[in-house]
């Protein structure tokens, strides 16, 4: 006891934070995970699997992935465009660009869909001509994509830009002095180096764009079986009383954040030094 | 622009493809970002400020803005409190099972906002397995505005730690040890050498907390019950308005809490700045 | 009042920091302990100021059985190789730290605390920096602050860990001088780590050359330059400090 080192705590602080911290992740965290499974396992596991069958659902499922197909490889691509520019060259405005970059994170989602509704909807901007034309983008298929892809924007950019700039010029600027083209340099030099922070950004926009919901509520108009992301139908079900149903769909979703957060671990702990990890999230 | 004004915005560079990386950069941005949301800023403007005026003096988006700004401020300061306790723990101590604590932390980031709102409501509504428990200690926490402050604290969580742990893990235990020999006690050593030293980052992770949960919508709106000017948020607020077509009365709110987040984007910038100052 | 050391060891995760290390330091002495990187003299030094704990083997002070005094009941003024300097307080928030920290019914009055701080300022040449941060310093002026803060407590001993090793040629020698001329004054007992045995031999009344976690001579100065006892303390004296520096591998020296 007299032989504690100084920076170690007292044993009844050391148990007394522990327990704070354990409590706090338990309640807030590890309940309302364990509420999402039990609740979509309380009428049995054919009840759950009867309501994932459901037509509706798997319409729900079915545009959730189209949704998160289209957003993330567009957000991939502006990532790595926009971490080439800003890491491999110097220009003025550069910090100002990168804080414009991570600007729809601060963004409430809600006004992440009404922005676009502003535009698209029946009396936004292009309102009247795209009735008179017959497209649909509010209450539809592109303004979903739209709004998920403005939540998710910064996810691969903002992994890229301060790995990209920790790595430096050197290996680029010599692949191009021995005659390599840019896109050569860059399949070859950049991408091996950039790999596994592309994929964990990659990882977590994903993880976004299946799961967004205050964005995609406002300009999908909740039609069943037609503009209904699973977060979206969650909501129909739940607010419908079909518990069962609605946390068989959440289920998938909590799932689908579990394996996120565990390849999540794997990237961080195993290729720690190749994705920055200083600025995760 | 001419080789000479080009020359002055950027250096000289023997790598390729900046017209196209920038060009696609600021193109994309503009499309997504940029001119959407200068389509919010310029529409509540259609009737005058008075108009502007008139909706945000309406009682009840007074009160949704307030709720959704002083939940958010609560939540932060809880989270402020068991945040860098729970960063603590993580960093300093060993224990079974740790591992799997700390990855569950990124949860609120990682789980989708409708389930985390349906499960928070299922849990602590009357008959759940904690809301039962507190009912008979007279605690009500869904479908009031407890129930928003903890789907809030549940958001931000996440932000506090996850700012403070790299810091704390990075730490030098030394100045612990200087302050051990010049006869601080454990408590007076945390209280006044590591604590201050996590401030810059303490104050960062709450913030980045308020911000997130100024506008979240998905997690509150299951247990808040939605009750106008009580239990109402103002994102919610939002899409009531747009269900009634008043975009200008959408827009407005949307505006108010636009300019919330970059109040705060700017405010993490000073700070950034002066913990830059600091080192 | 002298302190005692008897055969102390300790281990780091098998490798031998100390292998039975004694020695007997006078009261007011100044012992410099010279020798490799990973050769334990800082592993010793944190043992006399109770950041660490030895295996096995006793150490006194006054009297006292020093292994059971906490490092805060110590008052073993302690200087850091990295100054460790408490960056949010100013200059002088550092110095008074040791007497701030105090219970209330030993604490000075706050004028008094000023007034000590003032002195300690002029007697480490720092008059007028006291409103500055630690970042507003150079380093010999933080390894100052350093030195200040140690002293505030009045310390019963102190103990220095590479005081000047951060420092360049010049502002080193000026120290150097400086902090004899100090030890002259305060005749405090002092402990001294550091690899350049110039420095060693320039300022201490006694020198241990340590190896391998073993005392290889303990004496003055003038008797171990005369007659070398082992191999290896006649090849360090004779070969210097930076080619010993990096004979030793850096990663064995979790605590030198």
């Amino acid at each position: 006891m007299r032989r504690r080192y100084p920076t170690q705590d007292h044993p009844l602080l050391r148990i007394g934070l522990t327990a704070v911290a354990v409590g706090v992740i338990g309640l807030f965290l590890l309940f309302p995970l364990a509420t999402v499974f039990s609740e979509a396992l309380s009428k049995g596991i054919a009840a759950a699997w009867e309501a994932l069958k459901e037509p509706d659902a798997r319409s729900a499922i079915r545009l959730t992935l189209l949704v998160a197909a289209i957003a993330v490889p567009l957000n991939a691509v502006f990532g790595i465009a926009a971490s080439w520019a800003i890491a491999k060259f110097d220009f003025r405005g550069k910090q100002f660009l990168t804080t414009l970059i991570d600007l729809p994170f601060s963004i409430s989602p809600v006004v992440s869909g009404l922005i676009y509704v502003l535009i698209f909807g029946l009396q936004g901007w292009f309102g009247d001509s795209l009735r008179d034309a017959n497209i649909k983008i509010i209450f539809a298929l592109p303004g979903i994509v739209l709004a998920t892809v403005f939540v998710t924007f910064p996810f691969v950019a903002r992994e890229l830009i301060p790995l990209m700039t920790d790595q430096g010029r050197d290996e680029e600027e010599a692949a191009t002095s021995l005659g390599a083209s840019g896109w050569q340099t860059f399949l070859h030099v950049t991408l091996p180096n950039i790999k596994w922070g592309l994929l964990y950004g990659v990882l977590l926009c994903n993880a976004r764009a299946m799961g967004e919901f205050g964005a995609v509520s406002v300009v999908s108009g909740h039609i069943r079986g037609l503009t209904n992301t699973m977060p979206l139908h969650v909501e129909v079900l739940y607010n419908d009383y079909q518990y069962v149903g609605a946390f068989t769909i959440a289920s998938v979703l909590a799932l689908l954040a579990i394996v996120t957060l565990v390849l999540k671990s794997l990237l961080e702990w195993r290729y720690a030094d190749e994705i920055a990890a200083t600025h995760r999230h | 622009m001419s080789a000479v004004g080009a020359s002055r915005w950027r250096n000289p560079s023997a790598l390729p493809g900046f017209g196209l990386s920038l060009g696609f950069t600021l193109f994309y941005l503009s499309v997504i970002v940029l001119i959407p949301i200068a389509a919010l800023i310029i529409r509540p403007w259609s009737a005058g400020f008075s108009g502007f005026w008139h909706v945000l003096s309406d009682p009840r988006v007074l009160a949704a803005l307030r709720l959704s700004f002083g939940g958010a401020a609560i939540a932060a300061l809880i989270n402020a409190i068991t945040g860098p306790i729970i960063a603590w723990v993580l960093v300093r101590y060993s224990f079974p099972g740790k591992r799997i604590l700390d990855a569950l932390i990124d949860l609120p980031f990682a789980l989708p906002t409708a389930v985390a709102g349906i499960a928070l409501s299922t849990l602590y509504s009357t008959n759940g397995w904690l809301g039962e428990p507190l009912s008979h200690l007279g605690i009500r926490i869904a479908y009031t505005p407890a129930g928003v402050v903890l789907a809030l604290t549940f958001i931000g969580l996440p932000f506090v730690v996850r700012t403070i742990q790299p810091v704390l893990t990075d730490l030098s235990r030394e100045p612990e040890e200087a302050a051990a020999t010049l006869g601080a006690t454990r408590f007076q050593t945390l209280t006044r050498v590591v604590l201050p030293s996590l401030m810059p980052a303490l104050l960062t992770g709450a913030t980045l907390a308020f911000a997130r949960a100024v506008g979240e919508y998905g997690s509150v709106i299951f247990i808040a019950g939605n009750i106008p000017a009580v239990s109402e948020i103002a994102p919610l607020l939002i899409i009531v308005k747009l269900e009634q077509y008043d975009y200008a009365g959408a827009a407005a709110i949307g505006v108010i809490m636009l300019a919330a987040s970059f109040v705060l984007i700017f405010a993490l910038n000073l700070l950034q700045n002066w913990i830059g100052e600091r080192r | 009042m002298s302190l005692v050391v008897d055969s102390v060891a300790k281990c780091f995760e098998r490798f031998p920091a100390l292998n039975g290390v004694s020695l007997t330091v006078p009261q007011g002495a100044f012992l410099a302990l010279v020798g490799p990187s990973g050769s334990g003299k800082t592993t010793l030094l944190r043992i006399l100021g109770g950041l660490e704990f030895p295996d096995s083997g006793s150490v006194h002070f006054a009297d006292l059985n020093w292994l059971e005094v906490p490092a805060r009941q110590r008052r073993a003024g302690f200087v850091f190789q990295q100054y460790a300097l408490f960056k949010h307080m100013t200059v002088e928030k550092n110095i008074a730290f040791g007497l701030t920290v105090r219970p209330r019914h030993e604490r000075p009055a706050r004028k008094e605390i000023v007034r000590r701080v003032e002195e300690l300022l002029t007697l480490v040449q720092l008059e007028g920096l006291g409103k500055r941060y630690p970042n507003q310093l150079s380093g010999g002026q933080r390894q100052r602050v350093a030195l200040a803060r140690a002293l505030a407590i009045e310390p019963r001993m102190l103990l220095l860990d590479e005081p000047f090793g951060a420092l360049d040629a010049k502002v080193r020698k000026e120290l150097r001088v400086w902090l004899r001329a100090l030890h002259e004054k305060m005749g405090i007992t002092t402990v001294f780590v550091t690899h350049d045995q110039d420095e060693a031999f320039a300022l201490a009344d006694l020198v241990a050359i340590m190896n391998a976690g073993r005392i290889e001579q303990y004496g003055t100065p003038a008797d171990v330059r005369r007659s070398p006892k082992t191999p290896f303390v006649a090849e360090f004296l004779e070969t210097g400090p930076q080619q010993n520096a990096t004979v030793q591998p850096r990663a064995l020296n979790g605590h030198s």
